[in-house]
């Protein structure tokens, strides 16, 4: 079964406050989301990851009365924001969880585990073969 | 030979036969889309057949002939297809469109013909001209470029690029489609069309190679394996046109790029730029190839946009240490570029040159000019240059504040990494 592991980012300064971080804490943040990711890899549970780009480049998009799109900035002072996002395919929802609490602790500022809300969800499937 | 040597050896040589044979049976049934997947098929029987059984005596004709049986099948389940249809709706027109361009019967002269035949070299050079024609978009081209003369799988394409395979598969025959309603036809460009033609292919294989080597990071390390196969057509394309300037420009910039790719990364996948490269990493031999090749190239004169891309890879690969940089000749060469073309990301690059030489001071007044071009308005390339000019200049809070609107800005995660970093090594220092 596929679920889907999404990294939100804390409303506010949007990002754990990462550009205040020592270069230790970066490096240190950046190995481990590296190992975590060809960890899952190598025992063959991934399925996709990506990053996303900071909010500042994110657009909120409407069609207008011409269908045409309608583009507004988007405020990351004032909502929780998608960073990132794993794809896994893993035998039971218990292994997406113990998956998704690994990802939590990820080290930040100071070496300290940030515990980041994940949030996980089944990704729909085919129906079941009829037997 | 080893299995697995002599498994490299198939999987070259099908790869190098993989246009040749496209070409022979396109240029035989006129219908590129299905002489393509045909093609495909055949090379996939080969890969199963050919390490049990060991090589045929006349690989190409193999190919040819399997491809061409699978092109007989194709063409006869369609025109019953299509009499049932005409049948149904009683349209003469159909009945003439269905038509194979030859008669069928002569499919076995033909295969031996073509077998037996050196082939023609330039079939290679009409498929590049095919698949990177302007009509389609550059993802299309890189694509079918990839599959139609690199002999790649759509499975192997979309794994490089990270996509399903299906995704690939509708990527690559809607490329096929918009070639076939563009009726471009299987042949040489014409004289007038061919300088604009050629500069559509080089670009084609300089996006796929930097698709490869600016994404070559941590878990997409597969991808440099995109560079390579850029790298293989470039040179292909230069054997094929061994007078052509820019294309030993382009060859020539892939292969002065591609030798620092070791330096470049660092144990965590982390970016390390240029100035702080371990430069013993670097890939000699590709270096001196690319360096002769780009000094061959300038000397007839001809001098293009990659060459001068190519000689100003070739000054930063040839110093030893960052200290060494002949600065004032990148200067000189940007300067060219800059007269060549108006992009914003060669003038970009001419500020960071202008600071080298003339001080950052200097480099920082020419940035407050592009300010002005909106197509550099926000990119996080211009706060980057900034901030490492405001670094060299001494402004070490300003530095910060403008690496750290570059992080914000930039896409690229590696990169905005690198620029985190920057920022927060400048901090520590402040404390």
């Amino acid at each position: 079964m596929k679920f889907m592991l999404m990294m939100n980012a804390p409303k506010g300064d949007g990002d754990w406050g990462v550009s205040k971080w020592s270069q230790e804490d970066l490096k240190a943040h950046i190995g481990f989301m590296k190992t975590f990711t060809s960890g899952l890899a190598a025992r063959g549970e991934l399925v996709g990851a990506e990053g996303l780009a900071m909010p500042a480049q994110a657009k909120l998009v409407r069609a207008g009365q011409d269908r045409r799109p309608i583009t507004d900035g988007v405020f990351p002072e004032s909502k929780e924001f998608l960073a990132g996002y794993w794809i896994v395919d893993v035998d039971s929802p218990e292994r997406a969880y113990q998956i998704a609490a690994e990802a939590s602790a990820a080290p930040g500022k100071g070496g300290q585990p940030l515990y980041m809300p994940i949030e996980v969800r089944e990704v729909m499937s085919a129906p079941p073969i009829e037997v | 030979m080893t299995a697995a040597s002599s498994q490299f050896a198939h999987e070259n040589l099908l790869r190098e036969l993989a246009p040749q044979v496209l070409g022979a049976v396109t240029r035989r049934f006129g219908d590129f889309g299905a002489a393509e997947d045909a093609v495909q098929d055949a090379l996939l029987a080969a890969s199963l057949q050919w390490p049990k059984e060991g090589l045929p005596d006349n690989p190409r004709g193999w190919l040819i002939q399997v491809a061409a049986r699978r092109m007989t099948d194709h063409i006869r389940s369609e025109s019953a297809r299509r009499r049932r249809e005409t049948i149904a709706t009683t349209d003469p027109s159909l009945e003439r469109d269905v038509a194979p361009r030859v008669g069928l019967p002569s499919l076995a002269a033909f295969v031996s013909s073509s077998g037996a035949a050196e082939g023609e070299p330039d079939d290679t050079l009409i498929l590049l001209f095919m698949c990177c024609h302007p009509a389609l978009t550059a993802s299309s081209s890189i694509a079918l470029t990839l599959r139609a003369v690199g002999g790649l799988t759509t499975a192997e394409i979309a794994k490089a690029f990270l996509v399903p395979e299906s995704t690939m598969a509708q990527r690559i025959s809607r490329a096929k489609q918009s070639i076939k309603t563009s009726g471009v036809p299987f042949s040489m460009p014409t004289p007038k069309e061919r300088a604009d033609r050629l500069a559509a292919v080089l670009h084609v294989l300089y996006l796929i190679f930097n698709e490869g080597y600016t994404s070559s990071f941590g878990s997409r390390l597969q991808r440099t394996e995109v560079s390579s196969e850029a790298i293989r057509l470039a040179r292909a394309l230069r054997n094929l046109l061994p007078d052509e300037s820019e294309v030993a420009g382009l060859l020539a910039l892939m292969l002065l790029t591609d030798a620092r790719r070791p330096g470049r990364t660092g144990p965590d996948g982390e970016l390390i730029p240029l100035d702080k490269q371990d430069r013993t990493l670097w890939n000699e031999s590709a270096i001196a190839e690319g360096v002769a090749l780009v000094s061959a190239a300038l000397s007839k004169g001809m001098v293009g946009p990659y060459q001068v891309h190519a000689a100003i890879a070739a000054v930063h690969d040839e110093a030893k240490r960052p200290e060494d940089t002949d600065w004032p000749q990148i200067l000189a060469l940007y300067g060219l570029l800059k007269r060549m073309s108006d992009n914003p990301m060669v003038a970009l690059n001419h500020a960071i040159a202008v600071g080298m030489v003339h001080g950052p001071r200097a480099g920082l007044d020419l940035l407050k000019t592009l300010d002005a071009d909106d197509r550099l308005a926000g990119h996080y390339r211009i706060a980057a240059v900034r901030a490492h000019l405001l670094e060299r200049a001494g402004d070490r809070e300003a530095a910060i504040v403008h690496y750290r609107a570059a992080a914000d800005r930039t896409t690229n995660s590696p990169e905005r990494n690198y620029l985190l970093t920057q920022a927060a090594r400048l901090a520590a220092d402040g404390v």
